[in-house]
């Protein structure tokens, strides 16, 4: 049946096609919903975990693929350099069932750290890379790719971008759901342990592999079209941009009554949707019919420097343009204007462009925190007690990044997931007198925290811990985490206690409080700050997204003084100024009265706190 | 014939649903359907922006700029924000209420929506939407999304007739908020038709 499916549900039920047998990932945008489609769509079969950090998805899937089980591992691509230890080795001792790393990467980026290439990763791992360019071909292209994997029993990446992961198209997707059943595992520690006389015999393997698929002219997802000596190439999802903009051009030469210039017998497109192993053969066929090429692909230049160095290699006079020519740009997400743009130079065509005229000043518009987030009360509350004392904030991954908006201003440093926690440490060793801060989340806290804990313990530096526990993954789209007491495969679960393990580590002083209560947070962060060693402060209250809302404050006309205390300390959303009044947004505000108890003259009425 | 349509709106006011309406309502006709949306942080509170097009040999799930048939606009600053991506004889329905960014909030920035309505309509041809009275009427906030897409099956530009998208939205929302959206419909299209 035709359905309109994302880039990621299309991976998802391809794996499903495929016969995947065990799932494991971590959230993180732009891969979230692969995992959680599989889920969906689970028969019973398939064994589905959120695993506590990509490394241990990773692990558990090359667990399953040793025993001849199908594995899918997914993850976003800062993601991968968490995995990479065992991946790096992986690679060396290879897999019995197919297992397919997705990795979706993030030009731009929309809402990552970096603008790392994941088929830079490949070169590096020695791995092959399936790069689809839409979702129809993410669809065929994972099931390949399992294929694939077990042909060469080595781990594959299949490496989507954003507008490929959330991208939606029709597809046609099988009622039938095929099964694949796996020998087990079979004890061959020749195999499974890994020595260095192992992987020098391996590596030689690898190397040879590798020649021989570059040496592959028939791979399905590389392919050469058109007849000219302008040779494109191109791969991943500038492929759509490419073709869209040679269409736009062809047809404004229609316009131009030049409609018997056929623009695909003035060039030659190579996609390429493996870049590694590059297919170096095909290249070598491409470059034989071209004299110049624009290569067009977002993120590193991998396919032009591939290019560069087979023209070295084999003696070709083809000039290649891109990046390194400055045709087009390194950073930042392509758009069909920019490759249009580069196109239309390239071709030596005319570009129309008209633009509106300039628009009035528009409001800026960053994400915020939501209206009753209860992010915004604990840094609230940390904020009001270190009033005018000098402390470090330390942020991390999540929503609570941003707290770094002003007017809570509460996010002086962030750098991967768990780093807020050793960051502080540094910091409190170049500035012993400084209360050092570290705000985590929960989810966070179990990926990467803890160790960081440990270490803060065992080297005696002091610290205020302080978990935004808000019982789920939020950023993401709320998924389930070991805190929470449920699993991807819908069972209900012990919950792993922060506070155990704050405790068992030796953290002298752990203390739970809600934050919507402004003046017991406040004296809890006090009292932490005044005690020596490593100190926690857990902030529990759901997500509001999870939770039904407790109705909505108002503000009391008579009473209000229209300070604009609220706004000014607070910067919540649902708080709004309209003809000069300030105004309670009813259908934003979720009623946690934290502003309530930020009034100065008790206008504001309603709310949990009341 | 093959419809570009740009949904335009502040996380959380319902594009992506309205999106795959559209979508879903052009698939049931036997056309293909691409769809590009904004997902992840810049969800919270932030600008979003929903690619649909529809018809048949599209390459990209994004729209080009100045490609857009229509431009369904939930907010007037993130309206004229993407006017750049309608077509010369294309068509914006914009919804008149302005969310006001905690940015502007704080900054004391003034902004009523109306500058942004003004400049549409010198701009473009524009429909002006009271969507959140109609909203009042059919008893939700939430069915904002639904009254745009009304308005924009009664134009005749989104390439959906009124009977394809209630189709679509009893396929697509739960059956116990069918009626409450098939109201917000009605009394949309009863709006659009006084216009």
């Amino acid at each position: 049946m035709k359905q309109l499916l994302m880039g990621n549900e299309a991976i998802a039920k391809g794996a499903i096609q495929a016969g995947v047998n065990v799932v494991a990932g971590y959230p993180g945008t732009p891969s979230t919903e692969v995992l959680e489609t599989v889920a969906k769509n689970n028969n019973g079969n398939i064994y589905i975990e959120w695993s506590v950090n990509e490394k241990a998805a990773l692990e558990v899937a090359a667990g399953a693929s040793y025993a001849g089980a199908r594995t899918m591992v997914t993850m976003k691509q800062v993601g991968l350099n968490v995995a990479s230890d065992p991946l790096m080795c992986l690679a060396y001792i290879g897999v019995k069932g197919g297992m397919v790393v997705v990795v979706a990467d993030d030009p731009g980026p929309i809402s990552s750290q970096t603008e790392q290439d994941t088929r830079k990763f490949a070169e590096y791992s020695k791995l092959p890379v399936f790069d689809p360019s839409s979702p129809e071909e993410a669809y065929e292209m994972i099931q390949a790719a399992f294929l694939y994997s077990e042909q060469y029993q080595t781990p594959v990446l299949f490496r989507p971008t954003t507008r490929v992961c959330h991208a939606c198209a029709t597809i046609d997707v099988p009622e039938t759901v095929p099964e694949h059943t796996w020998e087990g595992f079979v004890k061959d520690p020749g195999r499974w342990v890994i020595f260095p006389r192992l992987s020098k015999e391996n590596h030689i393997k690898i190397e040879a592999r590798n020649a021989q698929i570059a040496r592959e002219k028939d791979n399905p997802w590389n392919t050469i079209q058109g007849s000219g000596r302008l040779g494109i190439a191109t791969g991943g999802v500038s492929v759509s941009y490419v073709k869209e903009a040679l269409e736009n051009l062809q047809s404004s030469l229609a316009e131009k009554e030049q409609p018997e210039t056929d623009l695909m017998k003035q060039v030659r497109l190579f996609q390429v949707g493996m870049p590694h192993p590059f297919p170096e053969a095909l290249a070598e066929a491409f470059l034989n019919e071209v004299d110049t090429v624009l290569v067009v692909e977002e993120l590193d230049p991998v396919i032009e420097r591939n290019l560069i160095y087979l023209c070295g290699k084999y003696g070709k006079q083809v000039r290649i343009l891109g990046k390194e020519t400055g045709n087009l740009p390194y950073a930042g997400e392509y758009t069909n204007e920019l490759v249009k743009s580069a196109l239309a130079a390239y071709l030596q065509m005319e570009e129309e462009k008209t633009e509106p005229s300039t628009p009035p000043q528009m409001p800026v518009r960053p994400p915020v925190l939501c209206a009753g987030c209860p992010h915004r009360a604990s840094f609230y509350a940390v904020k009001q007690a270190m009033k005018g004392k000098r402390a470090f904030f330390c942020g991390d991954i999540g929503c609570y990044t941003l707290g770094n908006a002003k007017p809570l201003d509460m996010v002086d440093t962030c750098l991967c997931m768990g780093a807020d926690v050793t960051i502080a440490q540094g910091l409190k060793r170049t500035e012993p007198g400084t209360t050092a801060f570290s705000f985590i989340g929960d989810s966070t806290f179990f990926a990467s925290g803890m160790t960081g804990v440990v270490n803060a313990v065992y080297n005696q530096t002091d610290i205020i811990l302080v978990v935004l526990d808000n019982s789920t993954t939020a950023m993401t789209g709320h998924q389930p985490h070991p805190g929470t007491g449920m699993t991807m495969m819908g069972d209900v679960v012990e919950k792993v206690s922060i506070e155990k393990i704050l405790t068992a580590i030796g953290v002298t002083s752990v203390e739970t409080v809600n934050p919507l209560d402004l003046q017991a947070s406040v004296a809890a962060v006090q009292k932490a700050a005044a005690l020596p060693g490593v100190k926690a402060i857990i902030f529990k209250s759901p997500c509001i997204a999870i939770v039904k809302p407790d109705g909505a404050c108002r503000i009391d006309r008579e009473t209000c003084i229209n300070c604009k205390k609220c706004i000014r300390e607070l910067g919540c959303p649902a708080i709004v100024v309209r003809g000069g009044q300030v105004e309670i947004e009813s259908s934003m505000c979720t009623g946690c009265g934290l502003c309530s108890q930020v009034c100065p003259v008790g206008a504001i009425k309603g709310g949990q706190h009341e | 014939m093959n419809k570009s349509i740009l949904l335009c709106g502040v996380g959380g006011q319902g594009t992506v649903l309205a999106s795959r309406l559209i979508a879903a309502s052009a698939m049931a006709k036997g056309s293909e359907a691409r769809t590009a949306e904004t997902i992840g942080m810049a969800q919270r509170g932030g600008s979003v922006v929903s690619h649909v097009r529809t018809g048949a040999g599209i390459y990209s799930s994004i729209i080009p700029k100045g490609q857009a048939d229509l431009i369904i606009g939930f907010e007037p600053a993130e309206a004229a924000r993407n006017l750049a991506y309608l077509k010369k004889d294309g068509l914006v329905i914009v919804n008149r209420k302005a969310v006001q960014p905690v940015t502007a909030t704080l900054g004391g920035m003034h902004y009523t929506g109306e500058e942004m309505i003004d400049y549409l309509q010198k701009e473009a041809q524009v429909v002006v939407v009271d969507g959140d009275a109609i909203c009042a009427q059919a008893g939700s906030v939430k069915v904002l999304n639904i009254v745009l897409l009304a308005v924009a099956a009664a134009s005749g530009k989104l390439g959906i007739t009124v009977e394809e998208l209630k189709e679509a939205v009893k396929k697509g929302v739960k059956p116990k908020f069918y009626t409450m959206n098939e109201q917000a419909i009605d009394l949309a299209v009863e709006s659009y038709k006084g216009v």
